[in-house]
Order: structure tokens, then C-alpha cells, then sequence
């Protein structure tokens, strides 16, 4: 649709111009382990927004993708000496895996049942972590190395890495954004404003669910590899149902079925709670609950939601 | 004696755990339910409900000198009463939107609940004495019997079966099963639809209070012993499906029992157990045992 809208495609080189430009200079601007860990999660909402904002499906189980994948590719690279941008690959592989099972599962149920399944599911992962031998149990994972990429390119220099996490979220947001404007993306889109409509249409609705969920699941899982290999670290926090609950809130903060909206939500969350840290310390909690509580009375369309209807408003005028 | 290798002693005391635990789950299964059925929306804050009802009891004896039987009484009062705000203040304005703007509001409820008392009162939790009437054991078959736990079996389920009497044999039970069909035309009957709704919410709010009581002398009152809990109820409410009362109740209790039984066989799964079955269930029967589908 619009690859033939010749003022949607200038937007669209414009976003993707300004996002790698912005991105280019950040690190010289902004301390990089924090942009790092901002691009992890921004890539893990954009991931998650695909199945809240594109699909309907509430999941309440992301956690497990993120933080399993975290594991699995902590495992890859410290035990068996694997190179990071394997290590980071298996764990996208085991992510989608892992997502065709849940979603194998849980597309049985619609609506908040699905919810329900997808956070019992995670919460099993999550025992898993805390039982199993390999994954360390209370300690997690810990001192993963950074590696060198291809065997070239030492990530133990903090710029080096980031220019490596920043191309794997552009790499992830394109996937998404290609995703959204295929047909495939139509036909989801299709599926959430009126599955009846879809079902009668022809197409089968469940296999295209678990499709959104199996890419969502592996990009998810991408986004938590990625953040094992920058913070040397896979821990019990990351597959914790209080991960899944983050990621709803920065999508519904940046805008739901928006495609920068993700990314708004998470610098606004890492950055609130970056600032928040030291002067509140374990208030974070209260104020993240009261954030959802705003979102979902006055806030529904989001940062990015609210810009966009600002500006339809503006331009009509 | 033995059975399977397994002395009866353990085996008959981890079955009461399983059978205490599994009075919890039919209880906060119910109020989940309750609230569904006339609500349409999962209340995530079930289960800083239930914390809230054991942190009313523990406060209220420690600075208001109220004492169990009070607690038992005005801790789901309390519940409630938060519950009706709640409702009258931020649920009612959801009920047009998507159900799971619902599910998102009551979670960060949750958070918030449980963040503030983590502040207040710290994670590691306090603990709350067995009132004197019902200390000691009894020594029945095979097993010691502490009357407390017994006490809370018998409480759990009489609450339970008083909720099915109301839903399932009186008038006003008729009348909230017709507004959960057909809301618009039992408002048309000159029935005051919102009105039950907010009591809706703050009975299930209550009853999730009244869980809380129950538990505090027997877990440590802390602020996380909710949402530990609740997402466990939700694999027994998607195991159960929330079609039916008497389907939560029993639904609750034999997954109690599964849990304590798999403690004593192989106590690695006694963690994972309730979600495999849910898993199973799902492959087999997706609407839940006792769910119509959806």
C-alpha cells in the first residue's frame, strides 16, 4: 500500500534517515551502556508491539523470549566459547522456538485468556531458570564475555558494542516495520479489528496468529541475547513476569500499533527509571503501576498516538 | 506405614497442605470469576487484594487492637470499600473499551499496592499468631491435625458454598446470572445494572480480603505473597474455565491436592505442576473443564 504513496515513502526514508542519524551520533552525546540497554529494550517493545498493536494479542508472557534467550546465549558464549553474534542468533532462533510453542498453546484461547496462559507459560520458564543446572539459579549468568564480532571487532570497547547493538535494532526495527506494511501485516491488522470478518474472508486466522507470535518471540529473544552480551549478564529478573508487564507499559506509553511508539515508551521507562534510581530508589515500582494506571484511563493512544493526532488536528486546520 | 514407599505421615501432611492451598485457590478462582462473570475484565489486583486483606488484619492488631475474629469480619469490609472505589472511579470508565484495558488497569493497581507496602513494610514479612481458640492440634489417623488449618478448610469452604447458594438459588442471585447475560435488559427491568456492578467488584474484592485473613496466620504477611499466588489462580481459572461456581471450587481443591501430592512424589515439579496441567488441558479440552467456549 504505500510503496505506491510516493509522500509516505519520502516519510518513511525520513524516519529511517533520522533514526540512523540520531543513532550515529548518540554514543559521542549520551553515556553508550545506557543507549545500549535503551536500544535493547526499545527493540523489545517494537517486538512486543507487533502482536499488543498489530495483532490484538495481549501477551503477558514476553518475559519468557527475552530472558530465555538472555540465558541460552549466555550459555552459548561463556560455556561452550561460541562467538558473540552466534550466541546472539541462537538466542533469536531459541526465542522463536520457544514462541511457536507458546503460541501453539495459547492461540487456542482468545482475549484475556490468552493473557492468562501466556503468563502461566512464562511463569514455567521462569521456575526453569530458577531449577535448572546451566542457568545458575539465584545468580544468573554471570560474567558473560563480550566477545570479538566475525573474530574482528573487540566488543569489550564500549563503542564498538554499541554501533554492533545499534545495527542489530535497526536490523530488528526494519523487520518489524516490513512486516507491518506486507500483506501479511495487512491481513493481522485485518484479524484485530474484526476477526469474524477475517475467519470469513478465507484465511486462517490461527496460523497467522502464531506467525505474528513466532516473529515477535524471536525478535523479543534477539533483544534479551543482545542485552546478555552487553551487560554480561543473564538473571532471574529478566524472565520475571514484572519484565513482561514493562514491556506492556512502554508500548502503551509510546502508543500501541504505532511504529515509533515502542521506542518513545522505552526511552521515556529506561530513562525515567534511570533518572528516578537514585533520588526515589525502590518507589520505581509505585511509580511504573501509577504510569499503567494513567496510560490506560487518559493516556490510551500513547506518546506517539497523541503527536500524530495533534498533527492530523494541525494539518486540517 | 507406607504406601508407594512414601510414609502415610508425609503423604497425609503434605495432602492438607495441598488441600489448604487449594481452599485458597477455590476462593480467589471464585472471586475472579464472580467479578468476570458481571464485569467481563480479570482483576490482576486479586491478589494485592488478598495482601491487602492480611496486611488489615496484621495492622489492625497491631495498632487498632482488633483482634482475629474482628479482622475476619472488617479486613473484607475494608477490601471492599477499596474495591467500590476503584470501580466507581477508574473501572466503570473501561467497560466500553477493549477487556483487556481492564486486565492493564488492575496490574498497575497491583504494582502500585504492592510497591508502596514493599516501601512501608519490606519484603521479608511479619508474622501473625494463631488466635488462642484455635492453637494446638488434634490427633487423628496417621497425622497430627492442627485445628488452625483445619479451621481454615472448613472457613474456605463454607464461604464458598454460601457464594454458590447466593448465585445459584436466590432471587438476587437470578438477578446478577441475568445481568451477566443481558445487562441492557435487566436495566430496562428497572434494576440498577451499575449499582450491582460496583457491589460486584467489591464482593470479589472482599472475598480475595477475606483469603488474605485466612492465610495471615499461616504464611508470613508480606507484600509480595499476592502476586506470587494470583498467577497461579489464573492457570486454575483457565484450567477450570470461569463458567461455572461450583466448577472454580472444585477445580481449586483438586489442584491443591495434585500440588501437595506432587510435592511428596517428585517435589521438582511441585512448582511447574498447576502449569503443565494447564498446558494439558489447553491441548485437550481448550474451553477448560468446567468453561463454555468463548
Amino acid at each position: 500500500m504505500s510503496q505506491a504513496n510516493p509522500s509516505a515513502n519520502r516519510q518513511t526514508l525520513w524516519m529511517f534517515g533520522g533514526l540512523i542519524a540520531l543513532g550515529v551520533v548518540a554514543p559521542y552525546l549520551v553515556y553508550p551502556t545506557f543507549l545500549m540497554k535503551l536500544l535493547c529494550f526499545a527493540l523489545f517493545a517494537c517486538a512486543f508491539n507487533l502482536m499488543l498493536g498489530f495483532s490484538g494479542l495481549l501477551s503477558f508472557g514476553h518475559a519468557a523470549f527475552f530472558g530465555g534467550s538472555a540465558y541460552i546465549t549466555g550459555y552459548l558464549c561463556r560455556d561452550l566459547g561460541l562467538t558473540p553474534e552466534l550466541g546472539i542468533l541462537a538466542g533469536g532462533v531459541f526465542g522463536g522456538a520457544l514462541g511457536a510453542v507458546f503460541g501453539w498453546v495459547a492461540i487456542r484461547r482468545a482475549g484475556i485468556y490468552f493473557a492468562m496462559i501466556t503468563l502461566g507459560l512464562a511463569q514455567l520458564v521462569f521456575f526453569l531458570a530458577l531449577q535448572l543446572k546451566f542457568t545458575g539459579g539465584e545468580d544468573g549468568l554471570q560474567g558473560i564475555p563480550r566477545g570479538q564480532l566475525l573474530g574482528l571487532l573487540d566488543l569489550n570497547d564500549n563503542i564498538a558494542m554499541y554501533y554492533f547493538v545499534f545495527a542489530v535494532f535497526m536490523a530488528g526495527f526494519a523487520l518489524v516495520f516490513r512486516t507491518i506494511h506486507s500483506p501479511f501485516g495487512q491481513i493481522l491488522k485485518a484479524i484485530r479489528d474484526n476477526e469474524a470478518r477475517a475467519t470469513s474472508l478465507g484465511y486462517d486466522i490461527d496460523k497467522f496468529k502464531l506467525m505474528a507470535f513466532i516473529i515477535s518471540a524471536a525478535l523479543a529473544g534477539l533483544a534479551g541475547s543482545t542485552k546478555a552480551i552487553v551487560f554480561q549478564l543473564a538473571s532471574l529478573s529478566d524472565v520475571h513476569w514484572h519484565m513482561s508487564g514493562q514491556v506492556v507499559l512502554m508500548t502503551l506509553l509510546g502508543g500501541l500499533g504505532t511504529i515509533l511508539g515502542p521506542v518513545a515508551g522505552a526511552v521515556t521507562i529506561i530513562g525515567l527509571e534511570n533518572v528516578l534510581a537514585d533520588k526515589v530508589g525502590s518507589w520505581v515500582m509505585v511509580i511504573m503501576g501509577a504510569l499503567f494506571v494513567t496510560c490506560v484511563l487518559a493516556f490510551r493512544r500513547g506518546i506517539v498516538g497523541e503527536l500524530k493526532a495533534l498533527l492530523s488536528r494541525s494539518s486540517v486546520r | 506405614m507406607e504406601i508407594f514407599g512414601i510414609p502415610v505421615q508425609a503423604l497425609m501432611g503434605q495432602l492438607l497442605l495441598g488441600l489448604i492451598n487449594g481452599s485458597f485457590y477455590a476462593v480467589l478462582s471464585l472471586g475472579l470469576a464472580i467479578i468476570f462473570g458481571l464485569l467481563n475484565i480479570i482483576n490482576f489486583a486479586h491478589g494485592a487484594q488478598y495482601m491487602l486483606g492480611a496486611f488489615a488484619a496484621l495492622l489492625g492488631l497491631q495498632y487498632l487492637g482488633v483482634g482475629y475474629w474482628g479482622a475476619l469480619l472488617l479486613a473484607p469490609v475494608v477490601v471492599g470499600v477499596l474495591g467500590v472505589v476503584i470501580e466507581k472511579t477508574m473501572l466503570r470508565h473501561l467497560y466500553k473499551l477493549d477487556h483487556l484495558y481492564g486486565l492493564l488497569l488492575t496490574f498497575g493497581l497491583a504494582l502500585v499496592a504492592e510497591g508502596v507496602f514493599k516501601n512501608l513494610f519490606g519484603v521479608s514479612g511479619e508474622s501473625y499468631a494463631v488466635p488462642e481458640i484455635l492453637q494446638g492440634g488434634i490427633r487423628v489417623p496417621f497425622m497430627y491435625l492442627p485445628i488452625y488449618r483445619a479451621w481454615v478448610v472448613v472457613a474456605a469452604l463454607a464461604v464458598c458454598l454460601a457464594a454458590w447458594y447466593t448465585i445459584e438459588r436466590t432471587s438476587l442471585g437470578a438477578t446478577l446470572r441475568a445481568a451477566t447475560q443481558r445487562p441492557d435488559l435487566v436495566q430496562a427491568l428497572g434494576i440498577n445494572v451499575p449499582v450491582m456492578i460496583t457491589a460486584t467488584y467489591a464482593v470479589g474484592a472482599a472475598l480475595a480480603g477475606f483469603a488474605g485473613v485466612l492465610a495471615a496466620p499461616i504464611v508470613q504477611v508480606n507484600p509480595v505473597m499476592g502476586s506470587n499466588l494470583i498467577i497461579v489462580v489464573f492457570a486454575v481459572v483457565v484450567i477450570g474455565g470461569m463458567g461455572s461456581i461450583l466448577g472454580s471450587i472444585v477445580t481449586g481443591l483438586g489442584l491443591g491436592i495434585i500440588e501437595g501430592l506432587t510435592k511428596v512424589f517428585y517435589p521438582e515439579a511441585s512448582a511447574v505442576v498447576i502449569f503443565l496441567i494447564m498446558v494439558l488441558v489447553l491441548l485437550v479440552k481448550p474451553a477448560g473443564l468446567f468453561g463454555k467456549q468463548a
